[in-house]
């Protein structure tokens, strides 16, 4: 493991001569919320805010992505062929992203990169994407990673790991290209890993983690019984069916795709969707499998706590950041919901010794 | 009001004892602070879930709709007018509804709070006319009337206008209030500015659509934007699309919106598009002396004629 002491004078120096090989993208303020976001040059991410509003998804996953362009102009030599829109862009950085949310490119890619599908455009984004983290040593009230699978330091899905040493950061180098990053941004001043420092600010954070799930029984539940259970009614009864949870979750990956045209010119992109939206199910029969909100509520929670936990046998599809508990507008709550889900059918399970 | 939640438990119950309606729909206690969660109870020994307090700004008027049950709901004035506005547009009977009236001292607004709080807030308590805010490491008070949701701040409508029963006596509305000013700061605007005003006012917009989820007047079973045969609007970040989505959302509100401020309430990313419908609001006073949702006697402004409407802005 190699450790670099990165003097926070140097910070805002180093990044902005990374910024000459790289994009770098952060935590910025706009309008009255954080957004992980593009930084304009110059510009500093605030490394003190906790979780941002929209979550860093759209750093490897733009909320709308062009795929290609087209013609049908036969006068156009180009005509009829779909070309991938131009780009001279730079490869990406996400400074301050937090552990969860690195962690949550690990879960999203099982979806974008499996043995029979690989998605060319995430993949692209997501290979050029450096990550550099920061632990975080004050967690949320309503995060709950540790009982999702990371935690305030963990280090899966990141290059770099930054810790707040006061004047400080201490830089664990996780990765070759996190290697190649510190080396674009000039800090260079290696130091022994001050291990057991480390594991202290790590306790200390997970010990400031004050909400949980429990996820260990959700895997043997039987689906279909489940899926049937008596609560979701309940559950999803003051669900306006808005994409809030959707479009702030950093694991949600479900996508629509669309043709604009003008003339004889168009393009194809593709766009966030969410299984919030009726029209995310609507056939062109006009059927719709998923017509009531509880089905679509359900089909939410069911994809995330118990089809992911089944078919990739990985834990659950979430990292426990909190978006989606803090901002639904009408508070549905997943720590309540997961652990609904998890109990089901307890009673009938007990047996005394 | 947090008093209110003793008798809004002794109604529930009661309505449900004695059969009067099947379902009570009304709010429990949040898990996060400054959040309430809408919920029905279809049990007398239930209505201990229930409970009043500031952070009841969603409108419970967006839960009757299409419900076929006799139904007993807690309805502050807004909810109330946009019960009216759902009668009179015959989205449900007057009939199949108990309405239980709460006169209303405002709802604190969670973001204001959260703004002016020192760091992540843990505990909201209301006590009397303070909200008093608690972190990990620090304690606030504030003058409630400081951190009342920007519409509740100059409603004129805080006791419900219809109803079969009130939790409490009848409240003081308020009088001294400049309900359009910031309407009338936009107004004054040039072109160019208020383009740049509303192009930054929507610039976060991640078209989510809780503005139009959260919103009682938003029942269509298919929204102009989800239309895909032929699709009106386009789904990308594109500018125009976002703007067309926020323009034509407020014009279908047009002499509808009771202003309850659900839609900003429920907004991600803190946009105000109230401003919006506050505009087609002002209007509809102005050019027709028309509050959306004060009568059941009356058509609104936008599905009657008149001969003597006002017709300037026909070119």
């Amino acid at each position: 493991m190699k450790c670099i002491k990165i003097d926070k004078k140097q910070w805002a120096g180093g990044l902005e001569t990374a910024a000459s090989t790289y994009r770098l993208f952060g935590p910025v303020k706009s309008g009255e919320v954080y957004e992980f976001a593009a930084l304009a040059p110059g510009r500093e991410p605030d490394m003190a805010v906790q979780n941002t509003r929209t979550s860093p998804r759209s750093v490897v996953y733009p909320q709308a992505e062009v795929m290609f362009e087209y013609t049908t102009d036969e006068n156009d030599p180009d005509a009829h062929v779909m070309k991938e829109p131009e780009t001279d862009e730079k490869p990406r950085a996400a400074i301050g992203i937090r552990p969860c949310d690195a962690y949550s490119f690990v879960l999203v890619r099982r979806n974008f990169d499996s043995a029979e599908h690989q998605d060319v455009y995430w993949l692209r984004n997501y290979e050029e994407t450096t990550f550099i983290g920061q632990a975080c040593h004050n967690p949320c009230s309503t995060c709950f990673c540790t009982t999702a699978g990371c935690g305030p330091f963990h280090e899966a899905g990141l290059d770099v790991l930054l810790a707040d040493a006061g004047d400080h950061y201490v830089a664990r180098v996780l990765t070759d290209k996190g290697e190649t990053f510190m080396k674009a941004a000039g800090w260079d001043a290696g130091i022994d890993c001050p291990d057991q420092e480390w594991e202290g600010w790590k306790t200390a954070a997970q010990e400031k983690i004050v909400s949980e799930v429990a996820t260990d029984r959700l895997a043997n539940i039987d689906t279909l019984a489940l899926h049937d259970a008596g609560f979701w009614d309940d559950a999803a009864f003051s669900c306006i069916n808005c994409g809030t949870c959707t479009y702030l979750c950093p694991t949600c990956w479900c996508f629509d795709i669309q043709d604009e045209n003008k003339g004889r010119k168009g393009i194809r992109y593709r766009c966030w969707d969410s299984c919030m939206f009726p029209l995310f199910t609507l056939h062109g029969s006009g059927h719709n499998p998923r017509g009531d909100k509880t089905q679509r509520v359900r089909q939410r929670f069911m994809h995330k706590l118990k089809y992911y936990v089944d078919r990739y046998e990985n834990g659950i599809q979430c990292v426990g950041c909190g978006r989606c508990v803090q901002h639904c507008p009408v508070n549905i709550d997943i720590r309540n919901v997961c652990n609904l889900m998890n109990s089901f059918g307890e009673a009938e399970s007990c047996s005394v010794a | 009001m947090t008093a209110y939640t003793d008798k809004i438990r002794e109604i529930a119950r009661r309505l449900l004892k004695d059969c009067k309606v099947e379902t009570v729909i009304g709010f429990r206690k949040g898990t996060v602070p400054m959040m309430n969660e809408p919920c029905f109870i279809t049990r007398a020994d239930a209505a201990d879930e229930l409970v009043w307090d500031g952070n009841c700004g969603i409108n419970l008027a967006n839960y009757l709709t299409d419900r076929k049950e006799k139904i007993a709901v807690f309805a502050k004035g807004c909810d109330s007018r946009n019960i009216v506005n759902h009668i009179v547009e015959n989205k449900i009977d007057r009939d199949q509804l108990y309405i239980v009236g709460v006169p209303c001292k405002g709802m604190i607004d969670k973001r204001r709070i959260r703004g002016m709080a020192p760091g992540e807030i843990t505990e909201v308590a209301e006590d009397g006319d303070a909200v008093r805010v608690k972190g990990r490491d620090f304690e606030e008070s504030y003058d409630r009337k400081d951190v009342l949701q920007s519409n509740c701040a100059v409603c004129v409508h805080r006791n419900p206008v219809v109803y079969d029963e009130l939790v409490a006596d009848e409240v003081t509305e308020q009088t001294d209030v400049d309900r359009f000013a910031d309407i009338a700061e936009i107004e004054a605007m040039s072109p160019e500015e208020k383009r740049a005003y509303f192009e930054e006012l929507l610039a976060p917009c991640i078209r989510c659509y809780a503005c139009r989820n959260a919103c009682p007047l938003c029942y269509c079973p298919t929204c102009f934007v989800d239309e895909s045969q032929p699709q009106w609007v386009g789904k990308s970040q594109n500018p125009t699309d976002v703007w067309t989505f926020h323009f034509l959302r407020a014009y279908h509100c047009a002499g509808r919106c009771t202003d309850c401020g659900a839609c900003e309430r429920a907004c991600p990313v803190g946009i105000n598009m109230r401003l919006l419908t506050k505009k087609l609001n002002k209007d509809a006073f102005e050019k027709w002396g028309w509050e959306a949702g004060l009568t059941l006697e009356q058509r609104p402004p936008l599905d009657t004629y008149r001969p003597n409407d006002p017709e300037e802005f026909i070119k």
